[in-house]
């Protein structure tokens, strides 16, 4: 077949094209990062996930060392089963530690590992039985807003049996918990 | 009086009807237009040189002007982008940002826009006038099928070309907004580039992004095939047919967009 100088620009043309897919897939894109080599898989248990998804971080010391595999949920004691795929080069002794964290304070949720001191490891299929649940933010503030309601009663409590020893300017009644003008303290 | 109203009214209703049934019509003809392209395609790329000729005109020529426009897109959404994110104190975002929105949206949508533009309206052009001096007659005489001859070879061109084009223009897009963000604005260049491959997604940000620059590839070339085959064959008519190539395509392309985005958001 002849040469012509369209086919060496058309060669160029798609070369570029390539070399801007291989650039999208390997400079932008995770191709590279999220590739872990050979793994084992182990279980944990948790009450609450919160909002873990499949294939999100698995984490030992900051560092990357798995990723989840699959989150089901087990009708028979009502907790939520996460399989973890752990790189093969670490290997984690059997009383570790799996938390379900959350990245910065609004940021996707991952779980850590934080090694025991077990002398035994992992093997693929165990499961790791100490776990943390993922923190709900709204349960933290409900639990937040209970504690110190009933820290104030108690106050108050402790605060009436001498109602002659305190002295009744709003500023004080604020203080010892009582309701003035200005309505309730908010805690 | 009465019958004058009332005959104006079906005036007015018999153009809409009219106009409705020409379009339906055309419709079916650049169906039909589209499904000989495929059915001849074998045909063309028996001759294989003919495509390549037509990926020369349509993809290596639009390239001058894809990279230009790519480079100050990217550059202006990293400068649009930092003022926004520094105020939130994540100017490290930059780098997603822009990758993002080229990989996703702007690269395919752009591209298709300027390749409606640059190629889409030469071909509507030269078909119309290959049909205005009857050559297109004369290739049916000789034997030889236009739409093999002409119109397949064209088809493939642009339905290569357009994915090449898009991925060109989403990577020298991040390249410009590499340059306004990490030399000129003084954004971390590690946390430039980490972010950005810690958010954008092989599978579901850059396939998803080739797949819909593919479909626009097919739709904007076969609107300008189309168009070109469907002009009146005079001088008005192919400068019609010119300009309604760019109109139509654009609009479809920014339609499709929608419906692709949201097709791909639910799965």
């Amino acid at each position: 077949m002849d040469r012509t100088t369209i086919d060496l620009w058309v060669g160029i043309f798609v070369a570029l094209g390539f070399a801007a897919l291989l650039g999208l897939a390997m400079k932008v894109g995770n191709l590279t990062s999220s590739k872990i080599g050979a793994t084992y898989s182990v279980t944990a248990a948790f009450e609450n996930v919160g909002s873990l998804k499949p294939n999100a971080p698995v984490k030992s010391a900051g560092v990357l060392v798995g990723r989840v595999d699959s989150i089901v949920f087990n009708g028979k004691n009502y907790q939520a089963v996460v399989s973890i795929k752990i790189d093969k080069r670490y290997a984690f002794p059997t009383d570790t530690f799996a938390n379900i964290y959350t990245a910065g304070l609004l940021g996707e949720q991952y779980i850590g590992l934080e090694a025991g001191g077990d002398e035994e490891v992992l093997k693929n299929g165990d499961k790791i039985a100490k776990t943390q649940d993922a923190i709900v933010l709204e349960k933290m503030i409900s639990q937040f807003l209970f504690s110190k309601a009933s820290e104030t009663e108690t106050k108050s409590v402790t605060n009436t049996p001498v109602p002659n020893a305190v002295d009744n300017t709003p500023a004080a009644n604020a203080k010892a918990g009582k309701s003035t003008e200005l309505g309730d303290p908010p805690f | 009086m009465q019958y004058n109203l009332l005959n104006s009214i079906a005036n007015k209703l018999r153009g809409i009807g009219h106009r409705m049934i020409e379009r339906t019509w055309r419709l079916g003809v650049g169906a039909r237009l589209f499904g000989l392209a495929i059915v001849y395609s074998g045909e063309s790329f028996k001759r294989f040189n003919l495509t390549l000729r037509e990926i020369y005109f349509t993809g290596v020529m639009s390239l001058l002007i894809i990279v230009v426009s790519a480079f100050f897109v990217g550059m202006v959404l990293a400068l649009q982008g930092y003022n926004t994110l520094q105020k939130y104190g994540s100017s490290e975002a930059i780098g997603v940002l822009v990758a993002l929105a080229l990989v996703r949206e702007l690269g395919p949508v752009v591209t298709a826009l300027l390749f409606a533009g640059r190629a889409g309206t030469a071909i509507t052009a030269e078909i119309g006038l290959m049909k205005a001096t009857e050559q297109l007659s004369a290739m049916e005489m000789m034997a030889v099928n236009p739409i093999a001859r002409v119109v397949a070879p064209r088809f493939w061109a642009g339905v290569i070309s357009m994915p090449i084009l898009a991925t060109i223009f989403s990577m020298v897009g991040i390249l410009g907004g590499y340059l306004v963000a990490v030399p000129i604005i003084g954004v971390d260049d590690g946390a430039f580039w980490s972010q950005m491959q810690a958010n954008v997604d092989v599978r579901l940000d850059i396939v998803n992004g080739l797949i819909k620059s593919l479909v626009f590839g097919v739709a904007c070339t076969m609107i300008a095939l189309f168009e070109g085959f469907d002009a009146p064959p005079t001088a008005e008519g192919v400068s019609r047919a010119t300009t309604r190539t760019v109109v139509i395509s654009s609009l479809t392309v920014l339609a499709l967009d929608f419906v692709l985005t949201s097709f791909m958001m639910v799965v």
